[in-house]
């Protein structure tokens, strides 16, 4: 236990070096994270809303699971050299079967039935994808946005080791930071990733159409294992 | 006139010599010595993890099958120890079972918990009321219910469970390294802090492979384990 409170002395007078490190941490986040939201969310509710190509789809993420995230942080500083891009380049390769599978998944799971009333109101498809199929799909999107926000600050945890810097940066170097300064560290990148967590579990709650909350309320708790389970079980 | 000196780079084929981005004759050579080893290493890291997980979160579905109040607590439980980055988690359990095994595979099987008991959970709670009331009405008691009625029908779920959590354990337990100098993760690392790179590539692509493999064959074992599906997919 003296571990932890030395730990906790270490994140006292250490405030300055760990905030800096929190703001890069978020930085080097926040980038992959953009990048790969914008690059999976239209391919991935494109080809929901047209049901295509589904297999890829939904395995590109399969295959996105079983690549090591050290492994893949190592192969591009051997390929790429080490950096803030690279790091960047192999969180967004991370994160974006995650976030391309929940918004397949989201569009294409949409209710048939209200996909055909939609058209019979003599809506156009870019209507339906626009007015119909996208609010209805919008909580499972979140979902996959939640879970890849929080795997990149935890893989981003890793960047310490090609070049990046990060909270990872005392975690890697107990050389330097002894056992306080890497379990402080350590505290600080759990508590991230929980307050990422609960902040976007809140905006999954608020993009949620009300009635859609209603409907919920039966087994809240385990709201994303539909994802969970067609990613693995095609 | 002097013979010019020629540094001498020792042993080794020109590809390795000449630093390439990645050799053959390298893997070869090393296969037996670092390689194997490793990839050894990372098979026991993860079966372990992956049993125990599975035993602790099956175990933990059955009660809270029966007790449905107890799913909320397990779940909010599990998936805080889910969302703990994993080199943080490893770290923070040094102070309890210092720089050992252990301490992987505590961290590893946390990682499995949420997943497992959430589908496990999931593919009881999902066997239709009819099969239910069907079995109680042949006589079934709660018991034989449970193992010959309900655990069969949630074994796609199970099994898709147990593909999410031992790919997830794979890619995790690299980063293990940090802690236990084993696996996978020790060639990577190695390879990290050095120009030739090809121990590292090799030591990624094994990982990789090794996490499409036992995915395929965990899908086997499913279709082997429920001929149903398959009959009512043919149909």
């Amino acid at each position: 236990m003296q571990d932890f409170v030395d730990a906790f002395q270490f994140i006292g007078e250490h405030t300055a070096l760990l905030w800096r490190l929190t703001l890069d941490h978020l930085a080097l986040s926040g980038a992959a994270i953009g990048i790969a939201l914008a690059l999976a969310i239209p391919v991935g509710v494109i080809l929901g809303h047209a049901h295509r190509g589904s297999f890829a789809a939904i395995n590109v993420s399969n295959i996105g699971r079983a690549l090591p995230s050290l492994a893949l942080i190592s192969i591009g500083v051997a390929v790429l050299g080490i950096g803030f891009v690279n790091v960047m380049v192999a969180l967004i390769v991370l994160a974006f079967p995650i976030v391309l599978t929940n918004a397949y998944v989201a569009v294409d799971g949409v209710d048939q039935d209200a996909v055909e009333a939609a058209r019979g109101m003599g809506m156009t498809g870019r209507e339906v994808l626009w007015k119909v199929e996208l609010p209805l799909a919008l909580p499972l999107i979140f979902a996959g946005i939640r879970t890849a926000v929080v795997y990149v600050i935890a893989t981003a945890t890793l960047a310490s080791v090609a070049g990046a810097h990060s909270l990872g940066d005392v975690i890697v170097d107990q050389a330097t930071y002894r056992l306080p300064g890497v379990l402080g560290a350590a505290i600080c990148v759990a508590v991230l990733a929980l307050l990422a967590e609960l902040l976007f579990a809140a905006l999954q709650r608020a993009v949620t159409p009300r009635a859609l909350r209603l409907e919920e309320r039966g087994a809240p708790l385990l709201g994303d294992l539909a994802t969970n389970e067609r990613t693995a079980s095609t | 006139m002097a013979e010019p000196v020629i540094p001498d780079f020792g042993r080794g084929s020109s590809c390795v010599r000449e630093n390439g981005t990645f050799c053959w004759d390298w893997v070869n050579a090393h296969w037996g010595d670092t390689l194997r080893p490793a990839l050894v290493q990372h098979v026991m890291l993860t079966l372990i993890a992956v049993a125990v997980g599975f035993a602790l979160a099956f175990a933990l579905a059955l009660l809270a099958h029966r007790r449905g109040w107890l799913t909320t607590p397990v779940v909010l439980v599990t998936g805080l120890l889910y969302t703990i980055p994993s080199l943080a988690l490893f770290q923070l359990l040094v102070p309890f079972t210092g720089l050992s095994r252990m301490t992987a595979e505590v961290a590893l099987v946390s990682y499995t918990l949420l997943i497992l008991f959430r589908n496990t959970l999931a593919g009881l709670a999902g066997v239709p009321e009819e099969v239910r009331d069907a079995a109680r009405g042949m006589g079934l008691t709660r018991r034989q219910l449970l193992w010959k009625v309900e655990l069969p029908l949630a074994l796609p779920a199970i099994v898709a469970g147990l593909r999410i959590a031992t790919v997830t354990v794979i890619s995790l337990a690299t980063v293990a390294v940090f802690v236990v100098d084993q696996g996978l993760g020790a060639p990577i690392y190695a390879g990290l802090q050095q120009t030739f790179k090809t121990e590292l590539i090799a030591a990624g692509a094994l990982c990789v492979a090794l996490a499409l493999a036992t995915d395929a064959l965990l899908v086997l074992a499913q279709r082997a384990l429920t001929p149903w599906t398959r009959v009512a997919r043919s149909r």
